[in-house]
């Protein structure tokens, strides 16, 4: 039985609370039931009428081929970033974790991507491999690469997933090297001891050590690849061309913005709503298992 | 089963020495305790023989190797921990087979000395389980098991009992006492804790300041305290150190309280000099007891009772120096009350008042 405090009934708990209830209202509840409610209608461009139409926009959804490969394309999206942006997170941080001197120079030079705003670090990639001013285009070019992600649509998807893994790779650097800081030195001093090299070392004591930060990063992750890469998406391809870099949520933003399709974009927005829900279900019920926490 | 040879051995951090040259050689099969206070490099040099600290100067060799280059885990040693480092996400089979999976010992072979291990350590039914639901003797036992199936030439023991409560830490001294006696391997083994270093070891080596200032049997540093530290430093309650000076015959010594005590060989070559002068508080009786004894008057500030034998904190005299005795058995004494203490005079102790080093 867990002790309990009790307090007198006063208001002042409710006014603390208040300001955190009152922003999730306002800025999630809200907004989410008025998608929820919108994907339910009928609008013409200009906001003039409206019809109720129960679930015809999902139907229309359900019947379009189109939706289908933005599906395959962010699956294929966000998988990419989360794998490439994990994965070199994990490896900087091995390496930030054995080095002494000038460690903090290294791990704050490291961090750094992190406080880019998304269009900023979208608007560099653009710069850099811009097929005619750009200096990686160019040098693509020296090595015989034909490098034009403004027709290429293989080379437009590179360029986004490149731009949006390194934004946060920082991030996930940071998270791994705070997980891997916190395994006692002891551990890895018994492992050389008992003569497994850095790399043994790595794959058999620290690496299973780190699996809780492992798997909440993954959430984090899909869902950083799912909505955040918004930005990055819009200022460097805006989904182009031919739709090679549209994923889900960008997908959204053109219906609903551009094509002026309210319904049908609330609809779409409401089902990358599920598949967020359901994904980070399913992580934490599947993969959760094989997490070691100590 | 090696020897461990240092010559001169030192550590340096930047500027600031910690280990300021140590030589010894520990004997194969032999049992060494370092003891010393908390910053006085003792777990430095322990970790400088297992390799996982680099030596400034010197010369570190087990068996017949020089290892100063040598990896840790190309030094044939095992090296039991303080929080002792269990891999938390293996069992506990798991945890003692890691360093022989390593090697590429065949399987078969790997499972006989785990089993063979566990027997020694009675682990055999917690095999399957991981570290965390054991209990703090349990683990510390699976330490060891990872260090024995190793097989090495040399245990080396970082305070492997300071995280056990009282009642375990006996049972387990007396059980890593029965192990290395049983497999005859050499260790060195570091502690702060007094009974520990008393007990465990074949020779006791006492760390000051990164200096090793005595090194001998445990019976022997506690009879003959080459210095004023290992004399205040082996032995609880610690001995009574008390400043004084030798008389110009160096027959008598003189308290700073004015008593005089007159020493059983006179130490004529240091008439006139400042000394320290200790006896230890279980070697002052009750008048009467003994023959050929020195005589003290204690006056009674504060009485301990412990049961078995009661301390009494007084001063020399109405404010002399203060001074610790432990009497046998039971005492109600009050305090201002005067007691008479004689001690014999072989349990008196003289050191250099300037080096600290024992005279006589």
């Amino acid at each position: 039985m867990l002790k309990r405090v009790h307090f007198g009934t006063s208001i002042l708990p409710f006014l603390l609370v208040a300001p955190q209830i009152i922003i999730t209202l306002v800025f999630f509840i809200w907004p989410a039931s008025q998608a929820l409610y919108q994907s339910l209608l009928i609008e013409d461009a200009f906001g003039l009428s409206r019809e109720f139409v129960w679930f015809e926009n999902f139907i229309d959804l359900a019947g379009n081929g189109l939706y289908f490969d933005t599906f395959r394309r962010t699956a294929f999206f966000s998988v990419t970033v989360a794998g490439i942006a994990m994965a070199s997170a994990l490896v900087l941080a091995a390496m930030a974790d054995r080095i002494i001197k000038g460690a903090l120079t290294y791990r704050t030079l490291l961090i750094w991507p992190y406080a880019v705003a998304p269009v900023v670090a979208g608007a560099l990639w653009v710069f850099m491999f811009d097929p005619t001013l750009g200096i990686f285009a160019y040098a693509l070019n020296i090595i015989g690469v034909d490098w034009n992600h403004k027709l290429s649509g293989d080379q437009a998807m590179a360029l986004v997933v490149m731009a949006s893994a390194w934004k946060q790779i920082a991030y996930n650097f940071l998270f791994f090297i705070a997980a891997m800081q916190s395994i006692p030195k002891s551990l890895i001093e018994a492992a050389a001891i008992d003569g497994a090299g850095p790399v043994k070392r790595f794959f058999t004591i620290i690496f299973p050590l780190i699996t809780p930060t492992t798997f909440f990063l993954l959430v984090v992750n899909v869902v950083y690849a799912f909505f955040d890469t918004f930005g990055i998406i819009h200022a460097v391809t805006q989904g182009g061309p031919a739709k090679a870099t549209e994923i889900l949520v960008y997908k959204v933003f053109n219906d609903g913005f551009v094509g002026l399709d309210l319904g049908g974009s609330a609809a779409q927005s409401v089902i990358l709503m599920i598949i967020v829900i359901a994904l980070t279900v399913i992580q934490f019920r599947y993969i959760e298992k094989k997490v070691e926490y100590s | 089963m090696a020897e461990i040879v240092l010559d001169g051995v030192r550590k340096s951090y930047g500027k600031v020495e910690v280990i300021k040259g140590v030589d010894w050689k520990i004997n194969d099969g032999e049992f060494v305790v370092i003891v010393g206070p908390s910053g006085c490099g003792k777990s430095t040099l322990l970790r400088m023989i297992a390799g996982l600290e680099a030596i400034t100067a010197g010369e570190i060799s087990i068996g017949d190797t020089v290892v100063n280059d040598l990896e840790p885990s190309e030094r044939n040693i095992a090296m039991v921990f303080q929080n002792y480092a269990l891999y938390p996400h293996m069992s506990v089979y798991q945890n003692m087979a890691y360093g022989l999976k390593i090697k590429k010992i065949p399987k078969d072979e790997i499972d006989k000395r785990v089993q063979r291990a566990a027997e020694i350590l009675e682990l055999e039914e917690y095999l399957d389980r991981p570290p965390r639901q054991l209990s703090g003797g349990q683990r510390q036992r699976v330490a060891m098991g990872r260090a024995i199936v190793r097989q090495p030439a040399v245990f080396l023991f970082d305070e492997p009992l300071s995280n056990l409560d009282a009642k375990l830490r006996v049972q387990m001294r007396l059980e890593i006492k029965k192990l290395q006696e049983d497999l005859g391997i050499t260790s060195v083994y570091v502690t702060h804790d007094q009974v520990e270093a008393m007990t465990l070891g074949h020779r006791l080596a006492v760390l000051n300041g990164g200096v090793v200032e005595q090194l001998g049997t445990p019976i022997e540093v506690y009879e003959k305290p080459a210095t004023v530290f290992v004399a205040g430093f082996i032995g609880s309650p610690s001995m009574n150190l008390l400043e004084a000076r030798l008389d110009e015959a160096g027959a008598f010594v003189v308290l700073a309280g004015g008593a005089k005590i007159a020493l059983p060989s006179p130490l004529g070559e240091y008439g006139g000099r400042d000394v320290t002068f200790g006896v230890r508080p279980e070697h002052l009786e009750d008048k009467g007891k003994g023959a050929n004894n020195l005589q003290l008057s204690l006056n009674v500030r504060v009485v301990e009772q412990l049961g078995a034998d009661t301390l009494v904190h007084g001063t020399l005299g109405e404010n002399g120096a203060e001074l610790v005795a432990r009497l046998d058995g039971i005492r109600t004494l009050s305090q201002g009350h005067v007691l008479e203490l004689n001690m014999a005079a072989k349990s008196i102790h003289l050191f250099d008042g300037k080096t600290g080093r024992r005279l006589g």
